[in-house]
């Protein structure tokens, strides 16, 4: 039995109804409790700011593309090294960085839960080795079904209870966690070199739309009753004007789950462009706002982007060459048999250019614009957007306006005519920030009911002490400190354990994967249903059962079940 | 007894459809397999135990006296490199990894001297490629370009491209296109729609052409480029834009000749520029079964697929000066751990002779040539057969090899955790 006492502890546990308050948290054997024994080794945390551990609920951290990412960058791999010390591994990449980088640089920054934003079902197993080699965070898959073949098939029966076998069958064969859809349809056109423009063309062959495919994996999604909801990212990415493409996908979410959001709609900074050219495009960050303020059953995240280097990584293959038409660098893609597409590019976010100062400021606006901070994570689409690194700098960004009056001063001088963010008022508190970073990020996923995202007894002890005293720090202008706190806690908590302290991680770590199994009625289940084998078996280059990621993969997995309701 | 869905540890196709009967420890039969997956898993000699040099020939020595000999050599050594890999799954080579970080050793590959020019390329361009049943259920029009894959990939034809029927083309081997070109009339050309023959070393300008007639450019090309016709250039140029679908793979006849990275950088901009017109991915013809998995197992952990220089502390990378062949040619080299490849038959001679002369060590089922060159060599279980583990197929799809029976031989993974653990303690914490 090990126990650990945290006192004095400046505590914001939104999911527990706790907004500031300077209390003791009780730890036994990695699990919040009400009490520990007097023997228990204590920590002072001298009123600094206690909040759960970080959740990032969008990130691409591990898998194919990422590890591509990292391949065909070495530049990028040379910007961010550093050597073994202590029980730390060497790490390169600054944007990219190999497992252990992303590992100890989330964990000093006090995040203790990611779920790697992409997965292709069919190298599952890739994503699965890299999360054991990212120990200190537990780690989901959200699993791409934006092209996948069978379901397309049972869209254009229309049979949802198909669709949502395919999806218990795949996401119980790949120990996934939920379903992500990544332009809709858009992958499996650019099977043909080309795409999908709104959520109404046709995917070629198929005979379905976007909004067909949408419609029915959100219907699929709660027929499984799976912890998280659909998973968005929204045909159009990056094309000026598109927001019209996230208002019609907006439109088509209904509100079926009593718990949580019905959709979540991705990096949405880069789905709010208004315009008709790279020359024209403007902030339509109010529109999208206020959709989202009048649909209490979506959830977003707001793909901030930050100015400098970084790497854009994707399974959205066309947008992908879309944007190395601009870019001219360098240029991969990895179109995934029958389920999906992937692309990479290297890009500069630029204050000089005008486009990227747009980008910036849409960001920033959709977290000041959602009225309910449970509606909207900070994200940064990691690394698309910029690197995880810079979430500090997006905090103080959102707490300060004087912060973000400064940085404008800095932007291109056209960017106030293009953006209404110089007019927003608004600086989240630190209530706010503990939501848009851990509380509300478990509640989207769906996973506060396995200990994830706050501190009630029972909930697990992922905790994070950071060097900021809400009492006596004034946000607004002291932004340089809110910046440097949550850059390197005191103390990160992972399980009960310290497992990072002042900018340095201080032990091994075995993190676990959560995964998602939802028990259907035996006429459901595909593995024994002769169509779904026969096609299998002629089109995949890989035979079914050779597809499963076996348990050997999962050294600490923690599956979440279901009961179906078909 | 029969086991099914075997996957084949020989070539980089990593064909997974293997029926193979087994009888003990025996293996009795293969099906579906080529003839190197027969040999493979058929015509098995193992080396018996480890064995040591003794100044007149080996002598038989224990699995114990084996691994701290050789931890020992290891710790001695100021510049020690680890080679191979790709002949062994990817969990041993990540410990492998693991024990290069903790010796500040230099730890490589064999990309080293196959596919490390394809690798530079991508890195200054990128790679526009696909998995295998993209090219299977689509591609209209398929290229091999310095590759030979009837004799060496036998079934990549048959699995994925020509002769595969797939979901958008029902009879491939009439509705698809075949281009090869290589330097020689090979087995595969002669079933090409279009062969072109190639003087050696002429293919960096036989792309810079095909690349400029995709651009438009027909009136700047000469009557002949290195040994091919303009008419043929402008027939060939015309059936690649014709794809609904392309495909091009490429082997070390374009790694390996003349121009080296520069032949595949062109050929990834050929396929970039198909692009702005139609669907084109392209794709290394990777060897070894598992060197596409040392390649990512090596970049999720150093952040470079080859190549990697600990002795600086920090992960380090400078091909041609950090490749291995490069350090043993400087002889700079002071001992060498050998797993999963044979250098021996692979690298250039003043290499093979530098291995000779330090304490070379070799961790491999079989006697080969590098047995020649080694002080001790271990025995292992042969992965696919008697060990089992991850393995990356020359695209990318990660696939976990099967371990038919338990054998009597240690796996790469065991021989390599204990050697971690001793050099472990030996340099204390």
């Amino acid at each position: 039995m090990s126990e650990l006492l945290v006192r004095n502890a400046y505590v914001i546990d939104p999911l527990s109804g706790i907004k500031g308050d300077v209390m003791d948290i009780a730890i036994r054997d990695g699990k919040i409790v009400e009490e520990v024994g007097r023997n228990a080794e204590v920590i002072d945390a001298d009123h600094c700011l206690t909040l759960p551990g970080g959740v990032d609920s969008h990130s691409h951290v591990c898998g194919t593309k990422v590890n591509f990412g990292r391949y065909m960058s070495p530049e990028d791999m040379r910007a961010g090294r550093t050597a073994r010390k202590g029980v730390m591994h060497v790490t390169s990449g600054y944007s990219v960085p190999t497992t252990f980088g992303n590992s100890y640089r989330y964990s000093i920054m006090g995040y203790t839960t990611i779920l790697e934003g992409a997965m292709a079902p069919l190298e599952a197993r890739h994503t699965h080795e890299e999360f054991t080699a990212t120990p200190h965070q537990d780690m989901l898959a959200n699993t791409l079904f934006d092209g996948n073949w069978s379901i397309m098939e049972a869209v254009r029966e229309k049979d949802v209870k198909r669709a949502a076998a395919v999806v218990a069958w795949t996401l119980s064969a790949v120990k996934g966690f939920a379903i992500k859809l990544t332009n809709p349809g858009g992958t499996e056109a650019w099977g043909w070199g080309e795409d999908v423009h709104s959520i109404l063309d046709q995917v070629p062959h198929f005979g379905v739309t976007p909004a067909e495919i949408i419609e029915t994996m959100i219907r699929a999604n709660e027929l499984l009753n799976l912890p998280h909801s659909v998973h968005i990212h929204c045909n159009a990415l990056g094309v000026p004007g598109n927001y019209r493409t996230t208002l019609d996908t907006l439109d088509l979410v209904p509100d079926l789950n009593d718990k949580r959001q019905t959709l979540y709609l991705t990096h949405l900074q880069f789905h709010s462009y208004g315009g008709s050219t790279w020359k024209d495009i403007s902030s339509k960050s109010e529109d999208i706002a206020r959709a989202v303020n009048n649909k209490p059953q979506v959830a977003i995240d707001m793909g901030q982007i930050m100015f400098g280097r970084t790497t854009t990584m994707t399974a959205d293959g066309p947008m992908e060459f879309k944007l190395y038409m601009l870019h001219h660098n360098k240029w991969s893609n990895h179109d995934v048999e029958l389920e999906t597409g992937s692309g990479i590019i290297p890009v500069y976010y630029s204050r000089k250019s005008l486009v990227n100062c747009v980008m910036w400021a849409i960001g920033l606006e959709l977290a000041l614009l959602t009225k309910d901070p449970w509606q909207c994570m900070l994200s940064t689409d990691n690394p698309n957007g910029a690197p995880f690194v810079k979430y500090p700098e997006i905090i103080a960004l959102l707490m300060s306006r004087r912060f973000r009056e400064n940085e404008l001063a800095l932007l291109d001088p056209r960017t106030a005519h293009y953006v209404p963010l110089p007019a927003i008022d608004r600086e989240l508190d630190w209530y706010d920030i503990a939501v848009m970073t851990r509380a509300g990020q478990a509640k989207a996923l769906g996973i506060t009911g396995v200990g994830k995202g706050h501190l009630a007894p029972g909930a697990e002890a992922d905790i994070a002490i950071y060097p900021l005293k809400p009492d006596s720090l004034d946000p607004s202008t002291e932004y340089q400190q809110v910046m440097a706190g949550f850059g390197k806690t005191r103390y990160t908590i992972k399980r009960g354990r310290v497992v990072a302290r002042d900018g340095e991680v201080v032990v091994e770590g075995a993190n676990s994967t959560i995964w998602t199994k939802a028990i259907t009625p035996p006429e459901f289940d595909l593995s024994v249903d002769p169509e779904f084998v026969k096609k299998f078996e002629q089109y995949y280059t890989v035979r079914m059962s050779n597809y499963p990621v076996q348990d050997v993969y999962l050294p600490r997995g923690v599956c979440i079940a279901t009961e179906a309701s078909l | 007894m029969k086991i099914e869905d075997v996957v084949c540890t020989f070539c980089g196709c990593l064909c997974d459809d293997l029926v193979v009967e087994v009888d003990g420890r025996r293996v009795v039969s293969v099906e579906n397999g080529c003839t190197l997956a027969n040999e493979k898993f058929m015509g098995d000699h193992r080396l018996q135990s480890p064995i040591r040099r003794n100044g007149k020939g080996w002598e038989h020595i224990s699995y114990d006296d084996a691994i701290r000999e050789t931890a020992e050599i290891l710790c001695d050594a100021d510049r020690p490199i680890l080679y191979g890999w790709s002949g062994t799954h990817g969990e041993a080579q990540s410990i492998g990894i693991h024990l290069a970080e903790l010796l500040g050793a230099l730890v490589d590959n064999t990309s080293t001297v196959c596919h490390g020019p394809s690798i530079l390329a991508i890195q200054e361009v990128g790679h526009p490629g696909c998995t295998l049943g993209q090219v299977k259920n689509r591609a209209d029009v398929v290229v091999y370009w310095g590759t030979n894959p009837i004799d060496a990939h036998p079934r990549h034809m048959s699995r994925y491209t020509t002769f595969a029927d797939g979901f958008f083309l029902k009879e491939a081997f009439r509705d698809r296109r075949l281009i090869v070109v290589d330097v020689r009339k090979t087995e595969s050309a002669n079933i090409a729609d279009e062969f072109i023959t190639i003087e050696p070393g002429g293919d960096y300008a036989v792309l810079s052409a095909l690349r400029a007639i995709v651009r438009g450019k027909r009136e700047i090309i000469p009557p002949s480029v290195s040994g091919v016709s303009r008419e043929q250039l402008f027939r060939v140029a015309d059936l690649l834009l014709s794809a609904k679908f392309g495909a091009i793979f490429f082997g070390l006849g374009l790694t390996m000749s003349p121009g080296k990275y520069k032949n595949v950088r062109n050929a990834i901009e050929l396929t970039e520029e198909l692009s702005r017109h139609t669907k084109y991915t392209i794709s290394p013809m990777r060897g070894h079964w598992n060197v596409y998995g040392s390649n990512e197992v090596f970049t999720w952990i150093t952040g470079y697929p080859y190549a990697v220089d600990f002795a600086r502390g920090i992960a380090f990378y400078n091909p041609g000066e950090t490749t291995s062949v490069d350090v043993l040619r400087r002889k700079e080299c002071d001992a060498c751990l050998v797993v999963g490849s044979d250098p021996g038959a692979h690298f250039p001679k003043a290499c093979a002779e530098h291995l000779a002369r330090i304490p070379t060590i070799q961790i491999d089922p079989h006697t080969n040539a590098t047995t020649h060159l080694s002080r001790i060599q271990i025995p292992v279980a042969v992965t696919g057969i008697d060990a089992e583990g991850t393995a990356y197929r020359m695209d990318g799809v990660p696939i976990r090899t099967r371990m038919l029976f338990k054998g009597e031989y240690p796996s790469d993974t065991e021989i390599l955790e204990r050697l971690y653990t001793l050099v472990k303690e030996a340099k204390g914490p």
